[in-house]
C-alpha cells in the first residue's frame, strides 16, 4: 500500500490555514480523501492550487447515493500535482433539497465541461457556473439520466419505447 | 408477331422494354451507400466492401460522404436519441429513390440497449426496407440484404417513387426528435416544460414543475 504520509501533510497545512475547512479525512487504499464544507469549496482548490501546486484538475465527478440518503450527492475533485506528482481527493456532500455548490472554473477553466456533465446526469448545479447547459443527453432531455430514482427506459412521453 | 416484332423490323437500332424494367435495373445496378457507420456493425459494412467479401460484385461499394449523392442508407449501429434528429436530417438530405437497410439487431430493435438514450428501432425514425439480424451481422448477410433490396427495387414502379417536398418530409419527423438550437438551461427548461405527465414523478421533477 502506497505511503500517504506527503498527502496527510497537505491535510494538516490545510487545516493550520483553516481548521473548518477539513470536516473529515478519509484514508484509503493509498489515496485521501478530503471532505471539505461546501462554502469553502472555492476557497480550499485556490489554495491547493497557488500554495501547494496542485496545478491540474484531473477529473470532477459526481455521485448519488440513492434518493434514500442524506446527503443524496457528492462531487468529487480529483487533483493532481504536475511538479511534485501527488494527487488529492476533495469531496463535498450536497443534500437532494439543495444541490448547489459553487463553481470551480474560476481556479481552472476545464472545470467546465466536467461541471456540465455532473449537471447534466445528476442535476447538481453549480453556482456561477458560466454556461451550465446540458452537454452528454439532448437539450430537450427530461431529467437527469444517473440519478439513482431515473426509470431506465426513461418518462414516457420523451422515451420513443 | 407482335408490335416489338415490327418495331425490329423497321428500326433496327430501338428496343424496347418496360421502362419499369430499365429503370429499376440501373437503379439496383449502382446502389450508393451513403456512408453512415454508428458502431460496432459499422466494422463488418467496411469488412463487406473489402476485399474478401466485395460488395463491388454488386455495385454497391461506392459509399459516398455526402447523402446528397447516396442511394441506400445503412444504419449500422445503434442509434442513439441524440443521434436520431441528425439520422433523419440526413435521411431528408438524400435525393429519391432512396431506401434504408437497419442493420443488426440494436438498428433494428435497440438490441441489448433497452434503455433511456437508444432509440428502440431505427424505424421510428426512418422508414426502413431491409431489416437485417444479428450482433454484428457478418457481412455476408448484408451482401445478401444488398441483394434482397435489389430484388426489392425491381418489384418497384417508377411512379412509386418520387420527390417528397422538404416540409413534408420535416413533418414526418417524430416529434420530440427535433433538434433544439438554444441550450436549454435549468431556467429555460423549468419555464418551458412546466408540467409533464411524467410516469415516475421525482423528488426533484416535482419541485421543477412547481
Amino acid at each position: 500500500m502506497a505511503d500517504t504520509k506527503v498527502l496527510h501533510e497537505f491535510v494538516e497545512k490545510l487545516k493550520e490555514e483553516k481548521s473548518e475547512w477539513v470536516t473529515e479525512v478519509i484514508d484509503a487504499l493509498g489515496e485521501v480523501t478530503i471532505i471539505v464544507p461546501r462554502e469553502a469549496i472555492v476557497d480550499v482548490c485556490w489554495v491547493l492550487k497557488k500554495k501547494h501546486d496542485f496545478d491540474m484538475l484531473a477529473d470532477l465527478c459526481g455521485g448519488d447515493r440513492g434518493p434514500e440518503e442524506d446527503p443524496r450527492f457528492e462531487v468529487n475533485y480529483h487533483l493532481f500535482s504536475t511538479t511534485h506528482y501527488n494527487r488529492l481527493r476533495l469531496k463535498v456532500l450536497l443534500t437532494e433539497d439543495e444541490p448547489n455548490v459553487k463553481t470551480v472554473t474560476t481556479v481552472w477553466k476545464t472545470a467546465n465541461w466536467h461541471e456540465r456533465e455532473t449537471y447534466d446526469l445528476l442535476g447538481i448545479i453549480f453556482d456561477n457556473h458560466p454556461d451550465l447547459r446540458r452537454i452528454l443527453l439532448p437539450s430537450d432531455f427530461d431529467g437527469h439520466a444517473l440519478r439513482k430514482d431515473y426509470p431506465l427506459r426513461g418518462y414516457e412521453p420523451y422515451s420513443l419505447n | 408477331m407482335g408490335l416489338e416484332n415490327q418495331i425490329f423490323e423497321s428500326l433496327p437500332d430501338v428496343i424496347t422494354v418496360k421502362l419499369d424494367a430499365v429503370v429499376n435495373w440501373a437503379r439496383k445496378s449502382s446502389l450508393w451507400p451513403a456512408t453512415f457507420g454508428l458502431a460496432c456493425c459499422a466494422i463488418e459494412m467496411m469488412n463487406s466492401v473489402s476485399a474478401r467479401n466485395d460488395l463491388s460484385r454488386f455495385g454497391a461499394e461506392t459509399f459516398r460522404a455526402s447523402p446528397r449523392q447516396a442511394d441506400v442508407m445503412i444504419v449500422s449501429g445503434r442509434v442513439s436519441r441524440k443521434m436520431a434528429p441528425v439520422l433523419r436530417r440526413i435521411y431528408d438530405q438524400m435525393p429519391e429513390p432512396k431506401w434504408v437497410i437497419s442493420m443488426g439487431a440494436c438498428a433494428t430493435s435497440g438490441g441489448v440497449f433497452d434503455n433511456y438514450a437508444i432509440v428502440q428501432g431505427v424505424d421510428k425514425v426512418v422508414p426502413v426496407d431491409i431489416y437485417i439480424p444479428g450482433c454484428p451481422p457478418r457481412p455476408e448477410m448484408l451482401v445478401h440484404a444488398i441483394i434482397m433490396l435489389q430484388e426489392k427495387i425491381m418489384k418497384e414502379s417508377v411512379k412509386d417513387r418520387r420527390d417528397t417536398f422538404e416540409e413534408e418530409s420535416r413533418k414526418s419527423i417524430v416529434p420530440g426528435t427535433l433538434p433544439v438550437t438554444e441550450g436549454t438551461t435549468l431556467e429555460d427548461s423549468a419555464r418551458n416544460n412546466p408540467t409533464k405527465p411524467y410516469t415516475v414523478p421525482s423528488k426533484h421533477e416535482k419541485r421543477r414543475s412547481s
